[in-house]
């Protein structure tokens, strides 16, 4: 298994901070990773990417060229990134994004990220924490220790109530139906 | 007690810096520069924790003079930078050269001459490292393919550099340096870290750049120890002094040349990988590498008799090492993020013997396994 | 004979040194020894003499660090300054004295000047400032007056000259002076002075360079050149003592600038400790 997975945004949004998230939880999990990201002034506004790679099996070539999986929380991110998917690939789109016409909406699961944590969690920049309950749940490759650990290296101290309550309201957007879907785009 | 053995997420950047650490390394003095400020930032932060200074210098040039101010009195120093940096390190490194003074100097490469493409990878440096500096020099580079390796390698580089007494260039590149990894930090236990091999002499025998007898480099003295001796970078005979002599001058010279020409078995690892039976090796190093392992994995699935040869000491180039390998291939393959530069030696070494093909990449995009593959069915076809 | 100064602190085997008759960098190197051999001998002061770090880049000043005897380093060309920085940072004990050059200091060397004066660490830099690049042959410097001649300024020099002090003292420096070859005493305190001060110190002492620079512009010998330090270089006693209009055309001998401000190792001494406090706390 090689899982290749790329998160897009706009800069501001954390999508950076997920990817490592993930990788942080994958290595506490004892799954192999690679993590990078794109460097230099697209990273501190307009579009923002980050890669990270999954396997069982040791990671050789380091960047991700056909993503299984893609987080968009921007339109022009969801549009760009959506054309050199994997065959199987599953997107997690924001649901405020409209799909576009050369993506099979049956391949977009569309969560209330933002507004999730804009008004259930209460603070818009932890959306990112919410895409990574949601992919925690979706993958059900971490345990929820590895998934808060993962966090918790990366927040400022006193965030941790907030980010928790981030992290469930994630989860919970993701139907058991629907983890179990997802996960047939990991084998 | 060793620690416990869990993976950490790092990057490249951060695992030179606490591989540093563990190595000794007490002093840093930098400039900032895409794609290694991490570095710089992570001293920042770490060497004060340990009692080691960080100090941003006012330029490249300051860096690497105050690096080895910081080395004569006695502390395990380095720096780091990226290409135009590393071309401004070069004055510098060549009077640590020449006084024989150890440090490290990691150059983080990335693509074209001048600003070129600041974030993108590229390892359009190598022959940097090896000419970079100006008069007939010794030299050695390592570089890492992973991050777990750039921690354990940059303490290697540091062991070098105190044995030979001589600056080491750590050669990353953008792929190594901004990726992250679980890295397994190893216990302090299980390190061989080298001391400074210092010596005082009483005040009466100044002879501080005498070689004993079966040495290839004189022991250290540090400053500040009541030893009165000098160091200069003009040509100097074995009590530091300047000589006119050239019979003086050439056999220092020679001797800085010998001191890594005659020890390189110590100096030089390599990386050889499924090379038995294979009638294809693929030579690469650095960040490279991991396209051309994915490749090699993928060729050999396909029934391909292909391996890989990696230099992870860059320079000297592990010439006789290659050569050993040349009676059983039928080809050779370098892959490079350059224009071709490990090509020349590889050339040097094989051409003679069997082709040697090449691809390369300079336009800040990464070579993949499919590029690689794809070049050796066509030399297989 | 030597002075009994001379056998202490100058390597005797590497004399005679290599500069012309009539330099002043000699006069120089010799203050320096006596300010340290005076702050050596100072009961309060107690100065090690193992702890004393002589630091020099390239030119004709910069071959004075062989000739003393004291733990000495003669780097590159204007990075005396940037190697004197990491060899502080790393040993703050260590008296660290940088000689230098109007050229090594100032022209390429200039940017370490700044910073390091702008960070208050506490070296003490003696340029030898002759006007001139004379290890090369007589190139005009930084501080080669303008209109005068050199031979890259054959038909005059028109670039407007540096007065290192003033410079030194804009870059943030804590203490800077002048002096000259031919004050010898004014120097040699001004230089202990220095040492003695916590933070970044330069002294600008006024070199003369007969061979080249008097030679190129008709200045005279050594003799002429340093009748017109005595008469146009004022000690501050005198100096303050003098009427707007005296001062017309004279410099000062003496301190330009003496402020108290916290010095950079010392202040790295409290940041590691900030920075060890806060790990313990697992911030």
């Amino acid at each position: 298994m090689r899982y290749e997975m790329r998160f897009s945004g706009s800069g501001g949004q954390g999508v950076i901070l997920a990817s490592v998230i993930v990788a942080e939880a994958a290595v506490a999990q004892g799954l192999q990773t690679v993590q990078s990201q794109a460097y230099g002034p697209e990273a501190r506004g307009g579009m923002c990417k980050a890669e990270t790679i999954l396997s069982r099996d040791r990671i050789w070539f380091s960047k991700v060229t056909s993503p299984n999986f893609l987080l968009a929380l921007t339109q022009q991110s969801l549009d760009r990134f959506a054309k050199d998917l994997a065959p199987e690939a599953v997107v997690m789109a924001d649901s405020s994004l409209a799909v576009p016409a050369d993506l099979d909406p049956g391949r977009v699961l569309r969560l209330p990220i933002l507004e999730t944590a804009r008004d259930k969690v209460g603070k818009v920049m932890t959306a990112n924490i919410v895409a990574v309950g949601a992919i925690g749940k979706a993958l059900g490759l971490f345990s929820e220790e590895a998934l808060y650990e993962g966090v918790r290296r990366h927040i400022p101290a006193g965030t941790e109530e907030l980010n928790w309550r981030a992290l469930e309201a994630g989860a919970a957007l993701v139907s058991d139906e629907q983890a179990a879907a997802f996960r047939q785009s990991l084998d | 007690m060793s620690a416990m053995k869990k993976a950490v997420l790092m990057q490249g950047n951060e695992a030179c810096v606490e591989g540093a650490i563990a190595a000794g390394m007490r002093f840093y003095a930098g400039y900032p520069i895409t794609p290694s400020t991490e570095i710089a930032e992570s001293c920042a932060v770490r060497l004060p924790q340990v009692g080691g200074k960080f100090v941003q210098m006012e330029d490249e040039l300051a860096s690497m003079a105050a690096v080895l101010g910081a080395s004569v009195t006695g502390v395990k120093a380095m720096t780091a930078t990226s290409g135009p940096g590393f071309s401004l390190k070069q004055e510098n490194l060549g009077y640590g050269c020449l006084a024989e003074i150890p440090c490290v100097v990691v150059d983080v490469q990335r693509s074209g001459p001048s600003t070129g493409l600041p974030t993108s990878p590229a390892q359009g440096d190598y022959m940097q490292a090896r000419w970079g500096t100006h008069g007939d020099h010794p030299v050695i580079a390592l570089s890492p393919a992973s991050v777990q390796e750039t921690y354990r390698l940059i303490i290697r580089a540091f062991n070098l550099s105190e044995k030979y007494r001589t600056p080491v260039i750590f050669l990353m590149d953008e792929i190594v340096g901004h990726m992250r990894e679980g890295v397994v930090l190893p216990g302090a236990d299980e390190l061989i870290i080298n001391k400074r091999h210092i010596s005082y002499h009483d005040g009466a025998n100044k002879q501080c750049y005498h070689v004993p007898e079966g040495q290839y480099v004189p022991a250290m003295k540090p400053f500040g120890q009541g030893e009165r001796y000098n160091i200069t970078g003009l040509a100097h005979d074995e009590s530091g002094f300047p000589t006119g002599s050239n019979a003086v001058a050439g056999a220092l010279y020679t001797r800085l040349m010998e001191k890594i020409d005659h020890n390189l078995d110590d100096i030089i690892r390599v990386e050889e990988y499924m090379l038995e039976d294979a009638d294809t090796a693929v030579v690469c190093f650095g960040g490279t590498t991991r396209a051309v392992m994915s490749a090699v994995e993928e060729a050999r699935a396909g029934g391909m008799k292909v391996g890989m040869f990696r230099p992870i000491t860059v320079w000297p180039f592990p010439e006789a090492r290659l050569k050993a390998r040349l009676h059983t291939l039928k080809r050779v393959l370098v892959v490079e993020h350059n224009y071709g530069q490990m090509l020349l030696e590889v050339q040097r070494v094989a051409a003679e013997k069997l082709p040697v093909a090449f691809l390369g990449r300079y336009d800040g995009t990464v070579i993949t396994p499919s590029d690689i593959l794809a070049k050796l069915r066509e030399m297989e076809g | 004979m030597p002075s009994e100064l001379i056998h202490k602190f100058m390597r005797i085997d590497h004399l005679p040194h290599i500069w012309c008759a009539g330099c002043g960098n000699g006069i120089i190197m010799r203050d320096v020894a006596v300010a340290l051999q005076e702050l050596i001998d100072d009961p309060e002061v107690n100065l090690n003499r193992g702890k004393v770090v002589v630091v020099s880049g390239i030119g004709c000043s910069s071959r004075a660090a062989g000739y003393m005897d004291f733990d000495s380093i003669h780097t590159t060309h204007g990075r005396a300054i940037a190697f004197a920085t990491g060899i502080k940072i790393a040993h703050p004990e260590l008296e660290v004295i940088v000689l230098t050059g109007d050229g090594d200091c100032s022209a390429i060397g200039g940017n370490h000047l700044i910073h390091a004066a702008r960070r208050n660490i506490g070296l003490t830099v003696v340029t030898f400032n002759n006007d001139i690049y004379g290890m090369t042959g007589g190139q005009y410097s930084p501080t080669t007056p303008t209109g005068d001649l050199g031979t890259t300024a054959p038909y005059g020099n028109i670039d407007r000259p540096f007065d290192i002090a003033q410079l030194a003292a804009g870059a943030g420096a804590t203490f800077t002076a002048r002096g000259s070859a031919y004050h010898v005493r004014e120097t040699t305190e001004l230089i202990r002075q220095g040492i003695m001060h916590k933070g970044f110190s330069l002294i600008d002492v006024y070199s003369v360079c007969p061979t080249y620079y008097g030679r190129k512009n008709h200045k005279g010998g050594a003799v002429e050149m340093l009748q017109w330090q005595k008469e146009n270089m004022i000690p501050a006693a005198r100096y303050y003592a003098m009427s707007e209009e005296e001062k017309q055309g004279k410099l000062l001998i003496g301190t330009l600038t003496h402020t108290n401000f916290p010095e950079y190792t010392a202040q790295y001494a409290k940041l590691i400790e900030r920075a060890q406090a806060k790990a313990k706390k697992g911030e």
